[in-house]
């Protein structure tokens, strides 16, 4: 299905404690392609999602083995500075979390993280980045007010536009849409078709339509395995699992 | 019916004794606030507003007695602002410990210490600022002006060693809050922080502290009223002489000048002294109140 | 651009600023711990040693060659008892009245400002009302009992804010399954809600207790600084109008006009052993208080 990878899993097992979360998962990634994970929640979607940037690394109690390449880069090889790691795979969350400060503040805090000070570049970035995730017209004239006087659905595109700023290879995006109403949610679905044209985009949905909607391959999860992985059109046409199927057609989740 | 009526009038006088249990507070800010006025206002007159609180010269029980209090004023303001200096980053970065750094085994030696600290009594403290930094402070004196001829020498009761006793006393009070309100910032915002690729430190320090910002600031503010308000321990260690507030001169606070003059003073020097409460009196009504908006404003915002 | 750019660690300008940072933040924690371990150890190497049971039940006297603290125990003691047994009840009924009578509105909102208010007000100036009002208007002069009506003001919001919180945690569910047997609001308060929140109320009454204990300031010009103990059993009684000075105060005393270091560490070495109690004390409480409200 496909002959390039941008993230290659290979026997991924993650451990809450006793709590096995994810059993063996071995996927391959396409660059420059939106895939969805889908799956009843508890599945693990999520917690698999955040292996690809190692944000469990944050949670207490956790113990992962297996491999996640990046590039052909073990990213939880001894030595890997997470830092860097997470500067390459951005992410997106489920609740809108702009930080208290201004809408400029915000998508500057990771290039000035990152070292970047001069005034016009940062200026720059910002306006990129804030077309990036078609905001920019909305909030050109306020980029000094504070970024939590936005509504739910601008406040999400300013955390993408925030993540596009540290220019990611990879952006995660943790059921992005499921706090929005339906009108930012179709703006940010919308969103997706442009960002796949640079990025590689993951993202985690309980929506079965909104996979169908944006991703090209989805990934079905259960009870911390992956049960099926196809393009999307197959999985949702000729799901080969009967789990799979009953997942679906809406038996269970 | 007998019984009903009964019970009603026991409900109500519970509740009149309740309220007026209540009310004790309201009276007791009020005469207190009407006494330190009485008191405290009689000597501006006898002296003169200009005279008492711009002057520099503090000479009560001379023939021609002068009670200029600038100096202890501006000694209780740059000794309050200097502790506060020294005390807020270190309480801070101790709450930083405490709440972002610290695994559970070290915040569980550090965090009982603190509130140890906050429970000593403030003459233990004068005590060992007296037997401790005041020796220490003296050394430095006779180095520092071994070849001065204008610095009258102290024996290392001093400003300094004023503003460390301070700075120690108000480290509780300026951890705990701090400590509060960075845990209240949600872990929303640091998960954001770390996506980005931004390490621990700068988490913390570009967002979780402005994030808590307001809770510190009434951690400050709760700081500088106690700093204000301490009498004892830095009566202790400060020496006696009403002078400018300079690292190495013996100086007078507010609260000092009052205990160690107020058992002793008498007609208008002791009007003088009900003066200098009355002055700290209203800086500490000022902390209070700015320290009321600042809750006032942390409620609604969340 | 990034592309090729390994992933291992590799030091740069920021990650050094990190670490001076932890570095910095590593100082300041172990500051505290430091000054504390300090401050025990050399109170006790200085003190301990004078402590013993003569130190605790004599009277220093130059006559007898005596050197004690008990009658400033005794003053320590009778302070407490006078002034919890009036500031307790008063701060309890406050905050039942705040709780659960009142409804917000200006009154409760002028009484909460009061009770900040008062909990701001430093003990020095609570000493020269006190001195003023209860010493000269109302006449009693340098007495326990000047002391101690100064001291109700000082620890009421200790206790009205402790019982607030604990009545706070007592779930509506029994005031409404007690309104709902017939009680009146009064036979809910006595037999549920007061009971329920004991154990605050103790906690505010130990950290009182804590303040009282550690308070000089706002007693200097109160209760004087008399350290004789009463000669008879009614003489306790008597003492209440008479000047006393607590253990604190005298250990002020000892350590600047009268130059007696020797006492001044003994009787900080008492002093710190009963903030360790009081400390022991109240974290266990609101340890115990922590678990009801789980449940």
């Amino acid at each position: 299905m496909m002959e390039t990878a941008k993230i290659k899993v290979k026997k991924l097992n993650l451990y809450y404690g006793d709590n096995h979360a994810l059993k063996d998962i071995d996927i391959k990634i396409r660059p420059k392609a939106v895939t969805a994970f889908i799956g009843p929640s508890g599945c693990g979607k999520s917690t698999f999602l955040k292996t690809l940037n190692r944000m469990n690394d944050l949670v207490e109690n956790v113990k992962i083995e297996g491999e996640v390449l990046l590039d052909e880069k073990d990213i939880y090889a001894p030595g890997v500075d997470t830092t860097i790691l997470r500067k390459k795979v951005g992410m997106v969350f489920q609740q809108p979390n702009p930080f208290p400060m201004s809408i400029y503040d915000n998508i500057a805090y990771g290039p000035r993280i990152h070292g970047i000070k001069d005034k016009r570049k940062l200026d720059e970035i910002v306006e990129e980045s804030l077309r990036g995730a078609a905001i920019f017209d909305e909030v050109k004239d306020r980029l000094k007010k504070n970024a939590l006087g936005l509504s739910g659905g601008q406040q999400q595109r300013i955390c993408i536009a925030r993540a596009l700023a540290v220019c990611p290879e990879v952006l995660l995006m943790d059921e992005p849409t499921s706090a929005l109403d339906p009108i930012s949610t179709s703006k940010i679905e919308d969103l997706m078709e442009d960002l796949k044209k640079k990025y590689t985009v993951v993202i985690v949905t309980h929506n079965m339509q909104q996979a169908v909607r944006v991703a090209d391959d989805t990934a079905f999860f259960l009870l911390g395995e992956l049960i099926e992985f196809r393009e999307t059109k197959l999985l949702f046409s000729y799901p080969q699992d009967k789990r799979t199927e009953d997942y679906i057609t809406g038996r269970f989740g | 019916m007998k019984n009903k009526a009964k019970i009603n009038a026991v409900e109500k006088t519970a509740k009149s004794i309740f309220m007026i249990c209540a009310v004790i507070a309201i009276f007791a800010v009020c005469s207190i606030t009407i006494y330190m006025i009485a008191k405290g206002t009689p000597a501006l007159k006898s002296v003169g507003v200009l005279k008492l609180l711009f002057g520099t010269s503090w000479a009560p029980t001379a023939n021609e007695p002068a009670y200029g209090i600038l100096y202890i004023i501006l000694t209780s303001i740059v000794g309050t602002a200097a502790s506060v200096l020294i005390g807020v980053p270190v309480g801070l970065l101790t709450a930083v410990f405490l709440t972002e750094i610290s695994n559970k085994k070290l915040a569980a030696i550090v965090n009982p210490a603190i509130e140890l600290l906050a429970g000593i009594p403030s003459v233990i403290y004068g005590l060992l600022g007296l037997m401790l930094l005041n020796p220490f402070m003296y050394k430095m004196e006779k180095m520092i002006f071994e070849d001065s001829d204008t610095h009258k020498f102290t024996g290392g009761s001093n400003l300094i060693s004023a503003v460390i006793v301070l700075a120690i006393m108000i480290l509780p009070t300026v951890v705990n809050v701090s400590a509060s309100s960075l845990r209240a910032v949600s872990a929303n915002l640091r998960a954001a922080s770390y996506a980005l690729g931004a390490s621990k430190i700068q988490t913390v320090f570009k967002v979780t502290i402005p994030a808590a910002k307001s809770g510190i600031m009434t951690g400050v503010v709760l700081g500088i009223g106690r700093a204000l308000g301490e009498a004892m321990a830095i009566n202790m260690v400060a020496g006696g002489s009403v002078q400018i507030p300079l690292p190495f001169n013996s100086v007078r606070f507010l609260t000092t000048q009052l205990v160690s003059e107020m058992g002793y003073a008498e007609g208008v020097h002791r009007q003088v002294l009900f003066t200098v409460g009355l002055v700290l009196y209203i800086f500490i009504m000022v902390v209070n109140l700015v320290l009321q908006k600042l809750r006032k404003g942390a409620n609604t915002d969340e | 651009m990034n592309d090729n750019r390994d992933l291992s660690f590799q030091w740069n300008r920021r990650k050094i600023n990190d670490v001076i940072l932890y570095a910095l933040i590593y100082i300041c924690a172990s500051l505290s711990v430091v000054i504390l371990v300090g401050i025990i150890a050399y109170v006790f190497i200085r003190g301990v040693g004078s402590v013993n049971i003569g130190f605790l039940t004599s009277v220093t006297s130059v006559l007898k060659g005596t050197v004690g603290i008990a009658g400033n125990i005794v003053n320590t003691v009778l302070i407490i008892f006078l002034t919890m047994i009036l500031a307790t009840p008063i701060g309890v009924g406050a905050a039942i009245y705040l709780n659960e009578y009142a409804k917000p509105g200006k009154l409760v909102s002028l009484i909460e400002f009061a009770t900040e208010t008062l909990s701001g007000i430093p003990s020095i100036i609570f000493g020269l009302f006190g001195m003023m009002f209860f010493g000269q208007t109302l006449g009693m002069g340098y007495s326990l009992i000047t002391g101690s009506l100064t001291l109700i003001l000082m620890v009421l919001p200790l206790i009205t804010r402790n019982t607030q919180e604990a009545l706070k945690t007592v779930p509506d569910g029994y005031r409404q399954g007690a309104v709902g047997l017939g009680a009146g609001k009064w036979h809910t308060i006595r037999t549920i809600l007061l009971p329920c929140s004991m154990p605050g109320i103790i906690t505010g009454v130990i950290l009182a207790i804590g303040r009282i204990v550690g308070e000089s300031a706002a007693l200097l010009f109160t209760a004087g600084s008399a350290k004789a103990l009463p000669k008879t059993l009614t003489g306790i009684f008597s003492k209440i109008f008479e000047s006393g000075g607590t253990m604190t105060v005298q250990l002020y005393l000892s350590a600047t006009s009268e130059g007696d270091f020797d006492t001044a560490f003994a009787i900080a070495v008492v002093l710190l052993i009963l903030v360790f109690l009081i400390n022991i004390g109240t974290k266990k409480l609101t340890k115990k208080y922590d678990v009801t409200r789980e449940k």
